[in-house]
């Protein structure tokens, strides 16, 4: 496979056609946030954390989906994506009613730790305070509406990897939900296999274990790649 | 109680301070030129909502301290549920185990908000003070900074992290 040599950050850095940027940064050591990006799955570009610039191109482009291009010249961390990046963390946070000290992924969150490392102290956005459902019909995980980030890792799991597609979105904008089946209660889901590989995904509490309770909710979403390669060695 | 947490540092603290107003010292009126006050808890009531503008009127610095003064935490758990008055009639009529009724003491029961707000939804606020609670260290960190004078900064998961 051809290389393709281009700049990140002033640092010359090479990676294979058809890889995308955010895949050519995490090879030579480069950080770029992400959210709805899950290794194992297809990229979406939903969450826009990993939005870069890049020299010559008047939009800015979400690093998981974009290929690189040899000679492109890719900054990663400037003043305005730190700011646009922070403003993204704080309308997650304005947009469902996230109460990180009563939360099951307290300590163990990915939305929690973005803030951390974007530096947000408080969101400066009015909080929506929507009346979101929380489903505990399944005998054995729960997903609670309210803590939900819309990232479509359970639906792309649960479509590429277990292969049931029980997941799905319903509705637009702000009454956009993560829905099971025919958006019926989980517990009532007859495509549903239990298999909780949605649980391991999701990067929030959204999604947990039924029983868990503050900070316990503790999950290895690298998982999701361990199974796709050791399956992709196997067939 | 977090606060206590700063064990024999206080005894340090108090050399470069002056306590002139907490809920826990028996002060009747928030005290004019205040340098520093650290704000606990969200804006949820009409006293709240008296007080924290006289802090802000009268205070220098003022610290938003802990998730419920910064987000509303916990506090604000009511607001998806909307106005209090059908909360509280759920609250203290329909699941009183006794003959139920909705406190209404003008004057000494404040009345509830529409909504519980943190406290830059009302005020400027000058720093913010994330934790449930403060660990004592973070607190230390920023009273330190403040005492000292100049910008204060506070970053990483031991100084900002909420919950």
């Amino acid at each position: 496979m051809a290389a393709r040599t281009f700049t990140i950050n002033d640092q010359l850095v090479s990676g294979r056609e058809g890889e995308t940027i955010l895949e050519a940064a995490r090879e030579n050591g480069i950080y770029i946030p992400t959210l709805c990006h899950l290794d194992g799955v297809t990229s979406v570009g939903a969450c826009r954390m990993c939005l870069v610039e890049i020299e010559g191109s008047r939009t800015l482009r979400p690093a998981c989906v974009t290929q690189v291009v040899e000679g492109m010249v890719v900054h990663t961390d400037t003043e305005r994506l730190r700011n646009y990046r922070r403003i993204i963390i704080e309308l997650l946070f304005a947009e469902r009613n996230h109460i990180c000290a009563v939360c099951v992924a307290n300590g163990h969150c990915e939305l929690q730790n973005l803030a951390i490392a974007i530096g947000m102290d408080h969101v400066r956005f009015d909080y929506a305070f929507p009346v979101c459902e929380v489903d505990i019909s399944h005998g054995r995980f729960g997903i609670d509406h309210n803590r939900c980030v819309l990232c479509t890792r359970c639906v792309r799991v649960c479509d590429e990897v277990e292969g049931v597609h029980t997941w799905d979105i319903a509705g637009r904008g702000a009454d956009a939900r993560v829905i099971t089946d025919m958006r019926q209660p989980w517990g009532e889901s007859t495509s549903c296999t239990s298999c909780g590989k949605c649980l391991l995904a999701c990067p929030t509490g959204a999604i947990f274990r039924r029983g868990a309770t503050v900070s316990e909710m503790e999950r290895d979403p690298t998982k999701i790649a361990f199974i796709v390669a050791a399956r992709d060695q196997r067939w | 109680m977090s606060f206590l947490d700063l064990d024999e540092w206080l005894f340090e603290l108090a050399r470069h301070v002056e306590l002139v107003y907490s809920p826990l010292a028996d002060i009747k009126a928030y005290p004019e030129h205040v340098d520093v006050a650290l704000v606990e808890g969200a804006v949820a009531n009409a006293d709240n909502l008296h007080l924290i503008r006289q802090v802000r009127e009268r205070t220098r610095t003022l610290i938003a301290f802990g998730d419920c003064a910064v987000t509303g935490n916990v506090t604000a758990l009511r607001n998806p549920l909307g106005a209090p008055g059908p909360i509280l009639q759920t609250l203290y009529v329909e699941r009183a185990d006794m003959s139920g009724q909705i406190p209404d003491a003008p004057g000494i029961v404040p009345a509830l908000l529409g909504r519980v707000l943190p406290v830059h939804a009302v005020v400027p606020v000058d720093l913010y003070l994330p934790g449930c609670p403060p660990p004592a260290p973070r607190i230390r960190a920023a009273l330190e900074q403040i005492l000292a004078g100049g910008e204060v900064l506070l970053a990483g998961r031991e100084m900002i992290k909420f919950g």
